[in-house]
C-alpha cells in the first residue's frame, strides 16, 4: 500500500510474452522500481521516473514507459504537476528539489530565430571544400595590436597579448563537479576536451588526483564553497573561474548532500567523508564589484598572470550593467548562464521561476559592452539551453564568442533527461556516485561519444557558416543582421537587435 | 602599534635576507619582488613601509618566512602553500583566505572574514577580529586548520564550519568590556570545534545548528599545543589563559540540511 497521495507518474508495462526473466531491467535501475517475484514487477515503494535505462538494457524490448494516463481530472490551471508538488509539500513540508533544467513551458527564443542564407546576390561557400575557420581565442584582447619586423623579417606582434584560452570549436563543456557528477563522466568529458581540442571545466568540486592529466583542458573553479581550491588546482588549470551564479539557481548556493560525499569526493574536496558539503549563497569575500575585483586580482597574482581569469553569473534582469562591473574588475572572460540552464540539484521554484532566458541576456550584454567601448577586455561564453549547432551559431550571432554545454554532453552519455539527478540514483551512472552504477559509465566510451557529438555540430557550424556565405566564424560574432526574428515582441525584438522576418 | 616609517635597517641582508621597501610600490611590483627574492633563494623577505598593498603572499609556495612592517591590504596569505607571514601591526580584511597551509601572525588586529575557506595551516591573530571569521573552515585527515584570535570575533564566527579548529580567548580589553563573540556564532556549521573562552551567552550560538557546553580537561588538552604555540608567539602567560574556563561550540549534526528537502514528484 503506498503511503502517500502522490499518484505514480509513470507505469512499467512489461511484455511478459518478451520477457526472458534475465533480471538485467531488475539489477540496472538505479531506483529500485522494478522487483523479480517469480516475474519482473513494478516495485511496491519504489518509483519508475522515466529513465528509461531499463528500456535500454532489455535484450527482448520487452519493457514500455507510460506516463500514467489520468493523473487527475483535466485542468488548464492546476495541472497535474502542480496538484502533486503541493500534496509532496503537505506530506513532507519540504523544500522541493529538482535535477537538470527548467522543464516549465516557458517557450524558447531560439525557436523564434532564423538564420539567414545567401541567394544570388552574394555567393554561398561550401565548407566540404573550402577552408571555414572555426578557431576560438576567449581572454582579453588588446585595444590596438601593434607590429613589428622580427630578426628574420617575419612580422609579429609587438603588443603583448594576455592570455587566452584557443578553442578548435566555439564549445566547451559547463562546469559541472565531481559530486555533482560521477569521476566516470567528469573523465569521459575531460578526453573528449582534450581530444577536441577545447575545454571542460572542474565545477566547484575540486581536480581529483587522477584528472591532472587533463588539467591543461580544464577550467578550474573557485566558487563560495572553496572546494578543492589550493594553489596547485589554480596553477594546474588553463583557467581559473569564479563562480558567482548558476542559471538554475541564481542567487543562492549549493548542498552536495553528506551521503554523495564519498571518499574520492572528500578527499577532492578537502572535507571530511559524509559531511553535507555547502556552497553558501554569496562569496563571503565578494559583497560588491569592488571585491570581485579584489578575488580576480587575488587570482590573478597567485597564478602569477599565466591564465585568463572567467567570471560566472546567472542571467538576471540588470546582465549588462553587472557584466559591465565584471568587465571592469578585470575578468577576461565573462560566462552567462541562462535560466533553462542545468543543475545536478535545485529547489524547484528557484530552478524554474528565478533568471532571464540567456538570449536575451548574451545579446543585452554584447550590446552594452560594445556601446561602453570594452567589448574587447573580454569574452563571452553563453550558456542555459545550447540544445544543437543552431542554438550555437545564434548565441554567436548574438554577441557569444562560444557556448557552454552540458546536457547536451550529457544525452551523450546516456542522460535520458529524467531530472533525478539530485536523488543520486542515475542508472546511467552519470549523477551519482554509487559504485555499481558509476561503473557502468565507461569514460572512453563516453569520451568518443561526446567528441562525436561535437564534431557533428562542429560541421553543421560550417554549413550554417557557409550558407551565410562568410568563411570565418569571426564574421558571424555578433552579426545580428544574419538573424530574423518570427513570433516575437517588438520590445524583445529591440533588446535582441533583431529585425522582424521580412524587414 | 605605530606604523611609523622604517628608516633603519632591521637586519642585515645577505644571500638568505633581504629587505624590500614597500613604499609607493604598487602591489603588483612589490609581489614581484617578493617572488623574485624567493627564487633567489632568500629564506627571510622584510618588507618595510607597507600601506595597504594587497595580495602579499599570495599563492606562495615557499618554506621562507616574510616580515611586514606597516599595514598590509587585504586577501594577504590568500592560496598560500608553505610560508610564514608575520605582520607586526594590523592587517586588514580576508588574511589566509583559502590558507593551503603554513602560518600567518598578526601583532594587532585584523578584519573580516579572515581565514575563510582555510583548509588548513594556522593564523594567529594577537588582538580582534570583525565578522564572518574563519567561515567554511574544512579539515581531511591529513590537514587541519586552525585559527586562534587573542581577543574577540564579530557576528557569523564559524560559519558553515566545515572542519579544523577555531579559538577565540578574549584577552584583549574589548573582551574585558562585552562578549567574546557576537551573534550566530556557528551558523550552518557541520563540522570542527569552536572554543571560545571567557562570557559568551547562549543566545551567541545558533542553536539550531550548534551545541555549546563547558570544555573538559580532555577538550582543551586537544587544543594545548596550538594555545602553546600562540601564547609564545605573543608573550602570553599560557597559565593565565588556561586559568579562565573554555567553552566548545561542536555541530549538532554533520548534514544539517538533509530533512530540508524533498524530491519534486
Amino acid at each position: 500500500m503506498r503511503n502517500t497521495l502522490v499518484p505514480r507518474r509513470f507505469k512499467q508495462v512489461i511484455d511478459y510474452e518478451k520477457c526472458q526473466r534475465c533480471k538485467r531491467c531488475v539489477m540496472g535501475c538505479g531506483f529500485g522500481a522494478l522487483e523479480f517475484q517469480g516475474r519482473v514487477v513494478p516495485s511496491e515503494k519504489n518509483e519508475c521516473v522515466a529513465c528509461h535505462y531499463c528500456v535500454n538494457v532489455c535484450p527482448e524490448e520487452a519493457i514500455t514507459i507510460v506516463e500514467n494516463p489520468l493523473k487527475f481530472r483535466p485542468h488548464d490551471v492546476w495541472q497535474p504537476d502542480i496538484i502533486m508538488q503541493a500534496t509532496r509539500q503537505a506530506e513532507t513540508g519540504g523544500v522541493l528539489l529538482s535535477g537538470m533544467g527548467n522543464d516549465r513551458p516557458w517557450g524558447v527564443i531560439w525557436d523564434h530565430l532564423c538564420l539567414d542564407a545567401c541567394q544570388v546576390t552574394n555567393p554561398s561557400i561550401d565548407p566540404l571544400r573550402e577552408p571555414m575557420e572555426l578557431r576560438t581565442f576567449l581572454g582579453r584582447k588588446p585595444d590596438a595590436v601593434e607590429v613589428e619586423r622580427g630578426p628574420n623579417g617575419e612580422l609579429r606582434a609587438k603588443t603583448s597579448i594576455p592570455p587566452q584560452l584557443v578553442l578548435e570549436t566555439p564549445v566547451i563543456f559547463a562546469p559541472m563537479s565531481f559530486g555533482s557528477i560521477s569521476l566516470n563522466a567528469q573523465k569521459a568529458l575531460a578526453m573528449a576536451a582534450k581530444e577536441l581540442g577545447i575545454y571542460w571545466s572542474t565545477g566547484e568540486g575540486g581536480l581529483h588526483r587522477d584528472l591532472y592529466p587533463y588539467a591543461d583542458r580544464a577550467i578550474v573553479q573557485c566558487a563560495s564553497g572553496r572546494f578543492g581550491v589550493h594553489e596547485e588546482y589554480l596553477k594546474a588549470g588553463a583557467a581559473v573561474e569564479i563562480k558567482i551564479g548558476q542559471g538554475a539557481k541564481p542567487g543562492i548556493g549549493g548542498h552536495l548532500p553528506g551521503r554523495k560525499v564519498t571518499t574520492a569526493i572528500a578527499e577532492t574536496r578537502g572535507i571530511p567523508e559524509g559531511t553535507d558539503a555547502l556552497s553558501p549563497a554569496p562569496h563571503h569575500d565578494i559583497y560588491s564589484i569592488e571585491d570581485l575585483r579584489q578575488l580576480i586580482w587575488a587570482i590573478k597574482e597567485a597564478t602569477e598572470f599565466r591564465v585568463p581569469v572567467s567570471v560566472k553569473i546567472a542571467a538576471v534582469h540588470n546582465v549588462a550593467a553587472i557584466a559591465s562591473g565584471i568587465v571592469r574588475a578585470g575578468a577576461d572572460i565573462i560566462y552567462i548562464d541562462g535560466f533553462r540552464g542545468g543543475t545536478g540539484a535545485a529547489p524547484t521554484m528557484i530552478r524554474n521561476h528565478l533568471g532571464i532566458p540567456i538570449e536575451v541576456a548574451v545579446a543585452a550584454v554584447d550590446s552594452r559592452l560594445r556601446k561602453q567601448g570594452i567589448r574587447n577586455q573580454c569574452s563571452i561564453i553563453a550558456a542555459g539551453s545550447i540544445r544543437n549547432s543552431a542554438d550555437l551559431a545564434k548565441a554567436i550571432a548574438l554577441g557569444a564568442d562560444a557556448c557552454a554545454i552540458a546536457t547536451a554532453a550529457l544525452v551523450a552519455l546516456g542522460c535520458h533527461l529524467c531530472q533525478q539527478c539530485h536523488t543520486g540514483n542515475c542508472s546511467w551512472g552519470i549523477t551519482t556516485q554509487r559504485p555499481e552504477l558509476t561503473r557502468r559509465l565507461d569514460p572512453a566510451w563516453g569520451a568518443e561519444r561526446v567528441a562525436n557529438l561535437v564534431r557533428a555540430w562542429t560541421e553543421e557550424l560550417k554549413e550554417i557558416l557557409g550558407a551565410l556565405g562568410v568563411n570565418a566564424l569571426e564574421s558571424l560574432r555578433g552579426s545580428r543582421d544574419r538573424l530574423r526574428a518570427v513570433f516575437l515582441d517588438e520590445k524583445t525584438r529591440e533588446v535582441l537587435d533583431v529585425k522582424a522576418a521580412g524587414e | 602599534m605605530t606604523s611609523k616609517e622604517h628608516t633603519t635597517q632591521l637586519v642585515a641582508e645577505d644571500s638568505e635576507r633581504v629587505r624590500i621597501d614597500a613604499k609607493g610600490l604598487h602591489y603588483r611590483l612589490l609581489n614581484e619582488r617578493i617572488r623574485e627574492a624567493i627564487g633567489d633563494g632568500r629564506k627571510y623577505i622584510e618588507v618595510v613601509n607597507v600601506c595597504g598593498q594587497r595580495y602579499i603572499g599570495d599563492g606562495i609556495q615557499a618554506q621562507v618566512r616574510i616580515d611586514i612592517y606597516g599595514i598590509p591590504g587585504n586577501d594577504l596569505a590568500a592560496f598560500m602553500d608553505g610560508a610564514e607571514v608575520v605582520v607586526h601591526n594590523n592587517a586588514q580584511d580576508a588574511v589566509g583566505n583559502t590558507l593551503n597551509s603554513g602560518r600567518v601572525i598578526v601583532h594587532g588586529d585584523a578584519g573580516d572574514v579572515i581565514g575563510y575557506g582555510m583548509r588548513g595551516g594556522k593564523v594567529f591573530i594577537r588582538g580582534d577580529v570583525g565578522y564572518r571569521v574563519g567561515i567554511h573552515m574544512k579539515e581531511e585527515p591529513r590537514r587541519k586548520p586552525v585559527l586562534v584570535v587573542g581577543g574577540t570575533a564579530a557576528d557569523f564566527l564559524g560559519e558553515y564550519l566545515a572542519g579544523g579548529v577555531l579559538i577565540v580567548l578574549g584577552l584583549t580589553d574589548t573582551a574585558r568590556r562585552g562578549t567574546v563573540v557576537g551573534d550566530y556564532c556557528g551558523t550552518g556549521m557541520h563540522g570542527g570545534l569552536i572554543y571560545l573562552r571567557g562570557a559568551v551567552e547562549d543566545a551567541h550560538i545558533a542553536d539550531r545548528f550548534a551545541e555549546k557546553r563547558e570544555a573538559t580537561q580532555e577538550d582543551l588538552q586537544a587544543i594545548l599545543p596550538d594555545l602553546t604555540e600562540f601564547c609564545e608567539v605573543f608573550g602570553y602567560d599560557l597559565d593565565e589563559v588556561l586559568a579562565q574556563p573554555f567553552w566548545v561550540v561542536r555541530p549538532s549534526s554533520r548534514n544539517p540540511y538533509g530533512g530540508s528537502y524533498v524530491p519534486n514528484p
